[in-house]
């Protein structure tokens, strides 16, 4: 049986699609067979990100629709040979993912792999829905900015009423927080809400805070999931996060600022 | 930040306002959310007898529900016109 994770948010750009990449690099690194699948269907970029945009043949959507095999439209990845990519469809209307095309899929993808990430597209409605239904965990990806949190509140609604653990009342999905583009230092400056402050709204535990980082972009530039930039703290961050997922005990890193004297705060700038 | 800012009174505090906000719009949507579904059409229809009776408006009504464990209080305020 997989374990099967939804990355999720509600809102639309905070690191959905980055974390999906980074986290299912890592979860195959450390030898778990994992499969992570884009759920945006007409807006596909996790292929991008991961940079096999150029090997999608048959995606998600054909598979439900029986067009192709699973093994014929998994994309195994040139870096870390136990992990596998299901492209969204980019051409497909949304309905096309139905909660029977999607479970079969699911099914079929538990026999063989130890991982099921989930990477979901942003809003509330059904491809978002379709995303979390299946999921055993959730990994909320959220901000520390007023509308990312309150769009992550709304989405543990939904994962507590909506998704299939809700509906069959068994075991809540086990929900994560995790914060994405963290600016220590304008926290410090009172700018940015802190990491207490968020965890504090929405109460649930704190899988890991990965700072804001140019690294990220030039990454994602490049096609390579960041959590393989090893020397740089946002991939030590996101490894930090795989580690925990797994059941690691690792204190958190990259909260506190960069200390700057007095002279480099008067003539630099803060 | 330059030269002279620093010298300047410390600035707002932006910080906790936006946790101040979010503290309280996420309450009162959490609260929203364990409302039963018939919820707004039951509001909207004792509304309608209501006024069969006497002129009031959306704002002089007012639901509540308060959950328990073992059981829930639906609230309903009305303030009536004076005459």
């Amino acid at each position: 049986m997989a374990r099967i994770i939804v990355v999720t948010s509600g809102k639309g750009g905070v690191g959905k699609t980055t974390t999906s990449a980074s986290i299912s690099t890592g979860l195959a690194k450390r030898g778990h067979k994992t499969v992570v699948i884009d759920f945006d269907v007409g807006l596909r970029n996790l292929d991008l990100i991961m940079n096999c945009e150029r090997r999608v043949v048959y995606d998600f959507v054909n598979v439900i629709q029986g067009e192709a095999s699973l093994n014929q439209a998994l994309i195994k990845d040139k870096r870390v040979d136990t992990l596998f990519i299901l492209p969204a469809s980019q051409t497909r209307e949304k309905e096309a993912l139905t909660k029977e095309g999607v479970e079969k899929i699911i099914n079929e993808l538990s026999e063989t792999f130890d991982y099921i990430v989930c990477d979901s597209p942003a809003g509330i409605e059904h491809g978002a829905l379709m995303a979390l239904y299946y999921a055993d965990e959730a990994i909320v990806v959220t901000n520390p900015e007023v509308s990312s949190v309150r769009d992550s509140d709304r989405i543990l609604g939904i994962l507590q009423s909506k998704s299939r653990r809700a509906e069959m009342g068994q075991d809540p999905v086990k929900e994560h927080l995790l914060l994405t583009r963290y600016n220590p230092d304008r926290v410090e400056r009172g700018e940015m809400l802190s990491v207490s402050d968020v965890e504090e709204i929405l109460a649930i535990p704190l899988l890991g805070v990965i700072p804001e980082s140019q690294v990220v972009l030039n990454a994602s530039n490049q096609g390579l999931p960041v959590i393989l930039e090893g020397q740089s703290d946002a991939g030590q961050a996101y490894e930090d996060a795989v580690a925990r997922l797994l059941g690691e005990d690792r204190e958190h890193r990259f909260m506190t600022g960069q200390k700057k004297s007095f002279f480099s705060r008067m003539f630099k700038g803060g | 930040m330059n030269f002279l800012d620093y010298f300047k009174s410390k600035k707002t505090n932006t910080a906790s306002v936006a946790k101040e906000r979010l503290q309280i719009i996420v309450a009162h949507e959490r609260g929203q959310r364990d409302q039963p579904d018939y919820l707004p059409q039951l509001q909207q229809e004792l509304l309608e007898v209501i006024r069969k009776y006497v002129q009031i408006s959306d704002d002089m009504v007012q639901f509540e529900v308060d959950r328990n464990d073992s059981f829930s209080v639906l609230e309903l305020n009305v303030t009536l016109p004076e005459k």
